[in-house]
């Protein structure tokens, strides 16, 4: 390019209005949602969302499945969590707002060391590595209870050191917008990484890890600096989780928090970089919210992620994106009586499911309490025949009008998709 | 990339052999390239020629000989040590990144060429130097029209272009291109060989090609191989003429019958 | 003497169980590429339904109904939830075998509730097989069934260990299984189909061959051997829901040291982990311990004392995922693999 040619990169306003929008969703939030309990999630929210994007940086971006991630967040929590007692015992002079960052520190450093001996491998032996590595993690904890604590966990006070401008991080509110603060921040950094070298070639890695080794990059390599990142981001999740719950259990590390990672990972999206976000939100309705309505919400949600893998594998946030694309080009006003009859005939099936579930836990868990069961306030007697004959033609009914909702609706779809690829066509001709 | 040593050796072949368990596919090749040479290698099926691009390029390691790239040894090296010392090949069936632009695919082959490592801190658009090279080599490769589309939605001629882009893009000195005009049309395959000519000006190229207008019209000299051996390795035409190469391809018995109606015609003639 | 003995055959037949789990697992790996997350759910079922079917049927009927029940449902998965995700690539299979994992435990908990059920080795098969006695001043002297009150008794001295009969049963029966396998894949036509599809499955079918057919028979049956793994051990060993997430780890960790891809590899690594499990549990030795022996003792205060006091029995959980980290490190490849991934 010659001296005299004149480039232009204009600002990318829809990128600014999107991140402009996440800041004050997480400033405003607390003011919408006053009740001790919308706290609790928002907090747990906040965490959520850096964990569940560390792990994509892995899963979505990378490639890379790991049954175990939760070592390296349940780790930074350990050291978090330790800190903080040594702060408060007035040994070290960390401030607590800083702790975070030694989760980060510590995440990191369990990332060198674990990822180099699992990164050695790709594919499905790596998922393998990783689930092995997280039982090691999670049988040591039972085996030094000096640094895991044992049964009852390592507690501790976040209210010590000297707090900077009168924030003691006392009220949980104060909690929150340090999470905050992190999550923003984090989410920034995360998403920057997917503009750098680093990043581009870690895509490059997840797409055709041959090829990157003829152009010059050793895959392993990517793979590892990658999933060092991820464990740092990781770790400031668990140490914000020891700020935020003051107790630390071995179940941080456990297998059940990493497959809920994954599941919710995946369930949000990991083909886009909101996807996890999405996720998170979920995993902390799921397991505050939905655990507290039903008994068999394990089972539903291994049932909606199965259904999820084999019909949507891009997650929900290339559901959206898809209806996003639509709207693009105008097309979305066409689809949404098919939309409605959708939403309706699975609204049924839904129903009829969870009644029928319902009852079958009803009649094995809650025996002591009689046969009769409230189902969103409609008393159903689990011994007659009536609830279960009538879940059962409501199921029939609603799979049949399901089936036919969902054909009509992939004769439209097919026919927007055609449209717009004419769309296309013609807009490159010109 | 790497100087070229005294000998003006850009590549060297010394009795190359690979065998997959008791199989001898490569059976000693012997191939001197010289640099800014543009060799053909040419050979029937199953003659070894992509085996040989894959220990050439890493891929494999041969079970022994040696391979000689700028006067350095580089047979068992990673295929990426051997990239970094500057030698880049395509793939016979297009090997791109499918979830990348046209442009993203070329900028990553640029990346390391340009002292790019593992960078985390730096931005991708605020790369100029590697920016401006990966254009350079779109406008090369004559894919500007479809730098921001998604590889998976070219054309197959368009998916060979940006195959040969992607093999270029880092600068190397020594290419080697896995049969590029395999598939296209007749008019197809003129301009890529036109563009192939262009991007490879000054470079040391490889390329095994079934073409033979192709050849004849790309190539300095013509390497043949059969079973594993390089049987020829001269001028076109002393190729073309060459007994040996004759009979590799049409078999020794055709090779026979030309002989005699040649000489048959000759006493018509007579 | 006599305890290592009969340890070594407990090694020995816990490893073969292991193998049964490992050798489906590496089958349907071959096979179809697929990593069957949930191959030890499988072998839960199998310890389930035994435990069902023997309370009404009895334990050998068990044996052979409860094997094939799971290998039907694993065959039906394979057909109408895996065969779908497969166009969709390696993770996406990967993921719904682990949707299945959880699934499956929870409809596991919820029919038999979360604690471990009285699933017991049958009457006919409980006992000693053998007794191994260490008699003083005569070496060791093998007595059939539970030997001989006079030598083993508390007054006599001498010290007898008993191998119980159910887990020379246990081994008599893998080996079988295993045997019929290898006979079946080796020695017969469907054998060589799925041989031939297990590295060129485009190339079967062009040939004739139904390969999605001989695949979902292929994930049926590593199912079914799993199921039958759990038919057999889940008496020898606990039958609680949480018994596929443990073993499952074990499983995976014994496929990645045998070398991927690779059944001898597989057998090896089963073995292997089957004695180092069971002699670890009962050698109590610690670091600390050893060098107490040795003169120097560590001291309470010591910052390394937490480490140094843990025993091998204690670590006997840890065993095979250290075993694991320490051949990434030193042979990646595993011990027998040959495959390149």
């Amino acid at each position: 390019m010659s001296a005299n040619t004149y480039s232009f990169r204009p600002y990318n306003v829809g990128r600014l209005v999107l991140w402009s929008l996440f800041a004050i969703v997480l400033l405003v939030a607390p003011k919408l949602f006053t009740s001790s309990l919308s706290m609790t999630m928002l907090t747990q929210m906040g965490i959520a969302v850096i964990v569940c994007l560390s792990y994509n940086m892995l899963l979505g971006q990378g490639g890379m499945l790991s049954f175990g991630h939760a070592v390296y967040s349940g780790l930074g929590a350990f050291a978090a969590i330790h800190t903080l007692n040594k702060v408060g015992a007035g040994e070290w002079g960390v401030p607590v707002a800083l702790i975070p960052i030694v989760g980060g520190l510590a995440g990191l450093l369990v990332a060198v060391l674990l990822g180099a001996v699992s990164t050695k491998k790709s594919g499905n032996t790596f998922a393998m590595i990783t689930l092995g590595v997280g039982e090691l993690v999670w049988s040591m904890s039972l085996m030094l209870p000096e640094f895991f604590g044992g049964e009852g966990g390592v507690s501790s006070n976040r209210v010590v050191g000297t707090p900077a401008l009168g924030i003691t991080f006392g009220p949980q509110i104060q909690v929150y917008y340090l999470i905050a603060v992190y999550c923003f921040v984090c989410t920034v950094l995360m998403f920057a990484f997917t503009q750098t070298p680093l990043g581009r070639m870690l895509n490059a890695v997840r797409d055709n890890p041959e090829r990157v080794e003829f152009i010059g990059y050793d895959t392993q390599r990517v793979r590892y600096f990658a999933f060092m990142i991820a464990g740092f981001f990781a770790g400031i999740a668990g140490g914000l989780y020891a700020v935020n719950f003051e107790i630390v259990t071995a179940e941080v590390v456990g297998a059940q928090r990493s497959g809920a990672y994954l599941l919710f990972t995946f369930l949000g999206g990991s083909l886009f970089f909101f996807g996890p976000i999405i996720g998170a939100v979920l995993l902390v309705l799921a397991s505050v919210l939905l655990s507290e309505l039903t008994k068999a919400w394990l089972l539903y949600l291994g049932l909606v992620f199965l259904l999820m893998v084999m019909y949507a594998p891009g997650g929900i946030a290339s559901l959206l994106m898809m209806n996003v694309r639509v709207a693009a080009y105008g097309m979305l006003r066409r689809l949404w009586t098919s939309y409605l009859a959708l939403a309706g005939t699975a609204l049924t099936v839904l129903v009829a499911v969870a009644v029928i579930v319902e009852m079958i836990y009803h009649i094995k868990l809650n025996e002591a309490l009689g046969p009769q069961m409230s189902f969103a306030g409609v008393m159903l007697d689990t011994r007659g025949t009536d609830a279960w004959v009538g879940a059962m033609l409501l199921l029939a009914t609603g799979v049949g009008l399901f089936e036919v909702s969902r054909r009509q609706f992939v004769r439209h779809w097919g026919q927007v998709q055609g449209d717009i690829e004419a769309e296309i066509q013609r807009r490159e001709g010109l | 990339m790497s100087k070229t040593p005294s000998n003006g050796l850009a590549l060297e072949l010394r009795d190359v052999r690979k065998s997959f368990g008791k199989t001898e596919i490569i059976r000693g090749s012997n191939l001197a390239v010289k640099a800014g040479e543009r060799v053909a290698l040419i050979g029937p099926n199953g003659a070894g020629k992509s085996t040989l691009f894959n220990l050439i390029s890493g891929r494999m390691a041969p079970s022994s000989g040696e391979i000689v790239l700028h006067g350095e040894a580089i047979h068992g090296m990673k295929p990426y040590e051997i990239n970094r010392r500057g030698l880049a090949r395509s793939f016979q069936v297009s090997n791109l990144f499918p979830r990348l632009s046209v442009f993203e695919n070329i900028r990553c082959a640029v990346l390391w060429s340009m002292g790019e490592r593992y960078a985390f801190w730096r931005f991708l658009s605020n790369l100029n130097e590697v920016n401006r090279r990966a254009e350079e080599v779109l406008d090369m490769i004559r894919m500007r029209r479809k730098r921001d589309t998604n590889v998976t939605n070219l054309t197959y001629a368009e998916q060979r272009a940006v195959e040969v882009g992607v093999t270029i893009a880092g600068g190397s000195n020594v290419i080697l291109l896995d049969e590029p005009t395999a598939g296209m049309s007749k008019s197809e395959t003129a301009n890529f060989v036109k563009m192939i000519r262009d991007v490879t000006e000054g470079k040391t190229l490889l390329t095994v090609e079934h073409d033979m207008g192709v050849v004849f019209g790309l190539a300095d000299r013509i390497a043949v191989l059969v079973y594993g051996e390089v049987i020829a390795f001269d001028t076109p035409e002393n190729v073309r003429n060459n007994d040996r190469v004759k009979e590799a391809y049409l078999g020794s018995v055709l090779a026979e019958n030309q002989r005699a109606e040649a000489q048959a015609a000759e006493a018509a003639g007579a | 003497m006599e305890t290592f003995f009969v340890f070594f055959l407990n090694g020995i037949s816990y490893g073969l169980l292991l193998f049964m789990l490992s050798s489906g697992l590496t089958l349907i790996f071959s096979m179809m590429g697929v990593l069957n997350f949930a191959h030890t759910s499988f072998y839960m079922m199998g310890a389930y339904f035994a435990h069902a079917l023997a309370g009404a049927l009895g334990f050998f009927p068990a044996l052979f109904l409860a094997p094939l029940l799971v290998g039907v449902l694993g065959a039906a998965f394979e057909r109408y939830s895996l065969r779908k995700v497969h166009v969709y690539g390696h993770v996406p299979e990967l993921l719904v075998t682990f949707g299945l994992s959880y699934v499956v435990l929870e409809v596991v908990r919820l029919v038999w509730g979360p604690a471990n059920v009285d699933y017991r080795v049958p009457e006919s098969l409980s006992g000693p097989l053998f007794t191994l006695a260490n008699i003083k001043g005569q070496g060791l002297s093998w007595l059939a069934g539970a030997g001989n009150a006079a030598i083993c008794g508390p007054a006599a001295g001498n010290s007898c260990t008993q191998f119980p009969i159910y887990r020379g049963f246990m081994a008599l029966v893998a080996l079988f299984m295993l045997g019929s396998l290898w006979l079946l894949l080796t020695r017969t036509r469907i054998g060589l189909i799925i041989q031939a599809a297990l590295t060129h499955p485009d190339t079967t079918q062009a040939l004739g061959h139904n390969v999605p057919r001989v695949m979902m028979g292929v994930f049926g049956g590593g199912c079914a051997l799993a199921g039958l793994a759990g038919v057999i051990g889940g008496n020898a060993f606990v039958t609680e829901p949480n018994m596929a997430a443990s073993v499952g780890a074990i499983i995976f960790v014994v496929v990645v040291v045998g070398g991927m891809g690779s059944l001898a590899g597989a057998f090896l690594a089963s073995l292997l982990i089957g004695l180092i499990q069971t002699f670890a549990v009962v050698i109590d030795i610690s670091a600390a311990s050893v060098m107490q022996s040795l003169g120097s003792p560590v001291s309470f205060d010591h910052w390394a004392y937490p480490l140094l006091k843990i025993t091998v029995s204690q670590m006997a959980p840890i065993l095979p995922y250290l075993l694991l980290v320490l051949i990434l490190i030193f042979r990646p490849k595993g011990l027998l693999g040959t495959r390149e991934e």
